[in-house]
C-alpha cells in the first residue's frame, strides 16, 4: 500500500496494539504530527520531552505493554535522555520515537540537530537511524520486538525528517530476522535439577526476589514455588509486590533500608537462590561480605548479569516464565519434606521479623511519614497504584505500605531519577484508568517536573499526589547528618516561597493540606474522594533518618537500628 | 591473561560506535582492536584482545553478546591460531647508516617499502613480540620517527570458522 513514512509509522503503531503515545511535537516530527492529527491517534501531551518519557516508562510498568513516546530533533530528544536512562536501568521496555534533520542536513550542525543515536548508544537496548524511508517499516518492527522481548529495555528510532514525507510502497514484515539477537527463553533443565538438588541439601535457604519477576509477570508461579518450599523470601525494591507483604514467608526487603530480618537472613543463609535480581551494590553492601556463608544460586534471563557482581555457583539463564515453573515442578513432589526440612531456619527468621520489625517512633504533635504511609495502606487496602519519586519518602513508600499485587509500585530503583514520579504517575493513570493512582513525592522532587500538573489536570487524571513536605533535600541532608558532620550544604528548602496548595490550583489541581496529625486521616479521605487530580501538602518533621541502614559498602548485619524501641 | 576475540558482526553504520560505547562504559581493559570485511559481505570481523582474568574476560564477551548487531564471538585463545599484526615503522636513515637497517630487515624477514634520503619504511607482519623486538633495535640504534601497528587479527586453524565455533 503506498503511503508516506509518517502514515507508515502510524499503522506500524497500529500493527504493534499502541493505543497511546506520549509526546511532544516539533519542526523535525511535523509530518509526523500531521498524520496523527489525520488518524486520530490517541496523544498524550506532556508540558516537557522529560514528562513524555517518563510517562510513557509509567504507563509501561503499570499495564506490561511496550511505552511509546515521540519527541522532534536535537533538544526534544536530548530532553528525553533522563528518561531513557531510567527506563534501561529498570528494564522498562519503551520505544523512543525521535525526529532527526533532513538527511542532508545530518553532521552539519543544523538547527536543533543532535547525534541522539550516538548520545543514546550506552542507554539503550538498541537504537536505529532511519535515513531510507524503506528501512522504516523493519526498525520498527524490530524496535518493538527488541523493547519487549528477552531482558526488556528501550529502543530509540531517530527519523530523518524527510522520511515522514517519502511516499513508498508500506508492507509490515510478519517476523524479525535479527542473526544477532537472540533471547535465550528456554535454559538449561539440567540445572534446574542441579538447583532442586542444593535445595534438597539446602537447611537455611533463602529465595531473593527482583524486578524480573514483576516483568515477566511470574508473580504467580513464584508464589508456588515459594509455597512449595517452604522457604523464607526477601525482595528488593524492585520486587516488592511479587510476593504479597503478608505472606508469612515474607521477610520484607534487603539492603540498605531493609529489614532487620532480611538483612540478617542474607547474612546467615547456606544457600541464596536470586531470580531476577542484579545483585545491585544498594542490595549487597560489602560484595565479599554478602550471603558469605551461603551458595548463590542466580536466574535471569540475561547471561551478563551472571558473575557480574556476585559470582554465582550454579546459573540458570532464561525467562522466567521457563524457569519458575520448571523448579516449581520438581519442588512440589517432596513440598512436605523440604518445608519440614526447613522449618527451624523459617521459624528463626520470621521470630528475628518479630522481634525487629520497622518501626517508628511517632513523635509529639508531628505527622510521621511512615504513618501516612500506613494510613493510605489501610485506605486503599493496599491494592492501589503506587507511585514515587526518589529519596527518604521512596523507602518509607517500600517499607511501610505493605504490597499485595504484582507491577503496584513504580519506582526508578536503577537511576534514582528525582523527577520520576509526577510523570510516571501520570502515565500509568493512563495505561490503568479504573485503578487508584496514587504518588508519594518529596518536596524537592515534585519541583524537578511540577509542570507535568497541568498536564495531569488538562486530561483530569485523577492522581493523587501525596507531597512529604520536610523543607529539605531528606535523604541527602540524612546523610550530611550520618557523614558529613551536620553540614548541610545546599539541602535545606526553608526559604522556598513555593506554597504547593497554590501551586496545585493555579494548574487546575484540587489542593489540600496536612499540618496536623488529627487531619492526616480526614484530609487524605478527602483526597481519595475527589473523583480528580488533587496535591496534598503533607508537612512532616525535618529531621528524620530512613531507618535501618546499613551504610554504604558496609556488610548486611551492620544496621543501624532505630525505630521505636530505641 | 590476554584473550584474542573473533567478533561478527553486522555490517551496518554505527556498530563500532556500539562496541566501543560498550567497551568503554564497562572499563573493560581492551588492548587492541581491528575491524575489517569479511567473505560474506553483511558481515564485519572484528578481533579483540582483551587483558583481564576468567571473569572479566566472560564479562566482555556476554555484554558484547547483547549488542543486536553483534552475531557471534568466538574465543580464539581456547583453540589452535594464528595471530598477526602489521606494523609500518618509519626510521631515520642516512646514506651511512642504510646498510646495517637493511641487515636488521633482513633477520627480522621484514620489508623495506620507502626510503629517502633521510628515513626508510619498513613494513613487518607477524606477532606482538616480533614487532616489538625489531622496534627496540631499530629505535636504539637509528631513532624511530614515527610507527603504525593494526592490532592483531587472528585466525582459527583447521576447517572450522569462527561463525561456526
Amino acid at each position: 500500500m503506498i503511503m508516506t513514512g509518517a502514515e507508515a509509522i502510524i499503522q506500524s503503531l497500529k500493527n504493534e496494539n499502541v493505543d497511546v503515545v506520549f509526546g511532544y511535537p516539533g519542526g523535525a516530527v511535523l509530518t509526523l504530527y500531521d498524520a496523527l492529527y489525520q488518524a486520530d491517534f490517541r496523544h498524550i501531551l506532556t508540558k516537557h520531552e522529560q514528562g513524555s518519557v517518563h510517562a510513557a516508562d509509567g504507563y509501561a510498568r503499570a499495564t506490561g505493554k511496550v511505552g511509546v513516546v515521540i519527541a522532534t530533533s536535537g533538544p526534544g530528544a536530548t530532553n528525553l535522555i533522563t528518561g531513557i536512562a531510567t527506563a534501561y536501568m529498570d528494564s522498562i521496555p519503551l520505544v523512543a520515537i525521535t525526529g532527526q534533520v533532513s538527511v542532508p542536513l545530518i553532521g552539519r550542525d543544523s538547527f536543533q540537530e543532535a547525534d541522539i543515536r550516538g548520545i543514546t548508544t550506552p542507554i539503550t537496548k538498541h537504537n536505529y537511524l532511519v535515513k531510507k524511508v524503506e528501512d522504516l517499516p523493519g526498525a520498527l518492527k524490530e524496535a518493538f520486538h527488541i523493547a519487549r522481548t528477552g531482558r526488556p529495555g528501550p529502543v530509540v528510532v531517530d527519523i530523518a525528517k524527510d522520511v515522514f514525507a517519502a511516499s513508498f510502497d508500506y508492507q509490515y514484515p510478519n517476523e524479525v530476522k535479527l542473526r544477532g539477537y537472540r533471547p535465550v527463553c528456554e535454559g538449561d533443565s539440567e540445572m534446574i535439577d542441579k538447583v532442586f538438588a542444593e535445595m534438597k541439601l539446602a537447611r537455611k535457604p533463602l529465595i531473593f526476589v527482583g524486578g524480573g519477576v514483576n516483568l515477566s509477570d511470574s508473580s504467580e508461579e513464584l508464589k508456588a514455588l515459594i509455597e512449595q518450599s517452604g522457604f523464607p523470601v526477601i525482595s528488593t525494591l524492585m520486587g516488592l509486590g511479587c510476593v504479597p507483604n503478608e505472606h508469612p514467608q515474607f521477610l520484607g526487603m534487603v539492603g540498605m533500608h531493609g529489614t532487620y530480618a532480611a538483612n540478617m537472613a542474607t547474612t546467615e543463609c547456606d544457600l541464596l537462590i536470586g531470580i531476577g535480581v542484579r545483585f545491585d551494590d544498594r542490595v549487597t553492601g560489602l560484595l565479599s561480605e554478602f550471603a558469605a556463608k551461603a551458595k548463590i544460586i542466580h536466574f535471569d534471563i540475561d547471561p551478563a548479569e551472571i558473575n557480574k557482581n556476585v559470582l554465582a555457583h550454579l546459573r540458570i539463564v532464561g525467562d522466567m516464565r521457563w524457569s519458575i515453573p520448571a523448579l516449581s515442578q520438581r519442588v512440589k513432589d517432596v513440598s512436605a519434606e523440604l518445608t519440614e526440612q526447613v522449618r527451624p531456619w523459617l521459624e528463626k527468621v520470621r521470630n528475628w521479623h518479630q522481634e525487629k520489625p520497622l518501626t517508628y517512633e511517632q513523635g509529639p504533635d508531628v505527622v510521621m511519614p511512615q504513618a501516612v504511609v500506613e494510613k493510605v495502606s489501610r485506605l486503599t487496602q493496599g491494592d492501589a497504584v503506587i507511585v514515587t519519586d526518589v529519596g527518604q519518602h521512596q523507602m518509607w513508600v517500600a517499607q511501610f505500605y505493605g504490597f499485595k499485587n504484582p507491577r503496584s509500585l513504580l519506582t526508578s530503583g536503577g537511576l534514582g531519577t528525582m523527577g520520576y514520579g509526577l510523570p510516571a504517575a501520570l502515565g500509568a493513570q493512563c495505561g490503568l484508568p479504573d485503578r487508584p493512582v496514587i504518588l508519594f513525592v518529596g518536596d524537592g522532587g515534585i519541583m524537578m517536573n511540577c509542570q507535568e500538573l497541568a498536564a495531569v489536570a488538562e486530561y483530569n487524571f485523577p492522581v493523587k499526589v501525596l507531597i512529604f513536605n520536610n523543607q529539605c533535600l531528606g535523604m541527602v541532608a540524612q546523610w550530611q547528618r550520618m557523614f558529613y558532620g551536620g553540614r548541610y550544604s545546599h539541602t535545606s528548602l526553608k526559604g522556598s516561597t513555593t506554597d504547593f496548595v497554590k501551586l496545585a490550583e493555579a494548574m487546575g489541581v484540587a489542593g489540600l493540606r496536612v499540618t496536623k496529625p488529627e487531619e492526616l486521616e480526614k484530609v487524605l479521605e478527602q483526597a481519595l474522594a475527589i473523583p480528580g487530580p488533587v496535591v496534598v501538602d503533607i508537612r512532616i518533621p525535618e529531621v528524620l533518618d530512613v531507618l535501618p541502614m546499613v551504610p554504604a559498602g558496609a556488610c548486611l548485619d551492620q544496621m543501624m537500628m532505630g525505630g521505636a524501641e530505641e | 591473561m590476554k584473550h584474542t576475540l573473533a567478533v561478527l558482526v553486522e555490517n551496518k553504520p554505527g556498530v563500532l560506535t556500539h562496541i566501543s560505547g560498550l567497551i568503554s562504559r564497562r572499563a573493560f581493559n581492551i588492548e587492541s582492536i581491528a575491524a575489517g570485511y569479511t567473505e560474506e559481505p553483511d558481515t564485519t570481523r572484528i578481533t579483540i584482545v582483551v587483558e583481564g582474568n576468567e571473569i572479566e574476560q566472560e564479562q566482555v564477551v556476554n555484554q558484547l553478546s547483547k549488542l543486536i548487531d553483534v552475531i557471534k564471538i568466538s574465543d580464539l585463545t581456547a583453540v589452535e591460531s594464528i595471530q598477526r599484526e602489521l606494523a609500518l615503522i618509519k626510521v631515520k636513515a642516512s646514506a651511512a647508516t642504510r646498510s646495517d637497517i637493511i641487515n636488521i630487515v633482513e633477520i627480522f624477514r621484514a620489508s623495506i617499502v620507502d626510503v629517502n634520503r633521510e628515513t626508510m619504511v619498513i613494513e613487518l607482519s607477524g606477532d606482538e613480540t616480533k614487532i616489538d623486538a625489531l622496534c627496540q633495535v631499530l629505535e636504539d640504534d637509528h631513532g624511530i620517527i614515527e610507527i603504525v601497528r593494526t592490532g592483531k587479527i587472528a585466525l582459527s586453524r583447521g576447517p572450522v570458522p569462527a561463525k561456526d565455533q
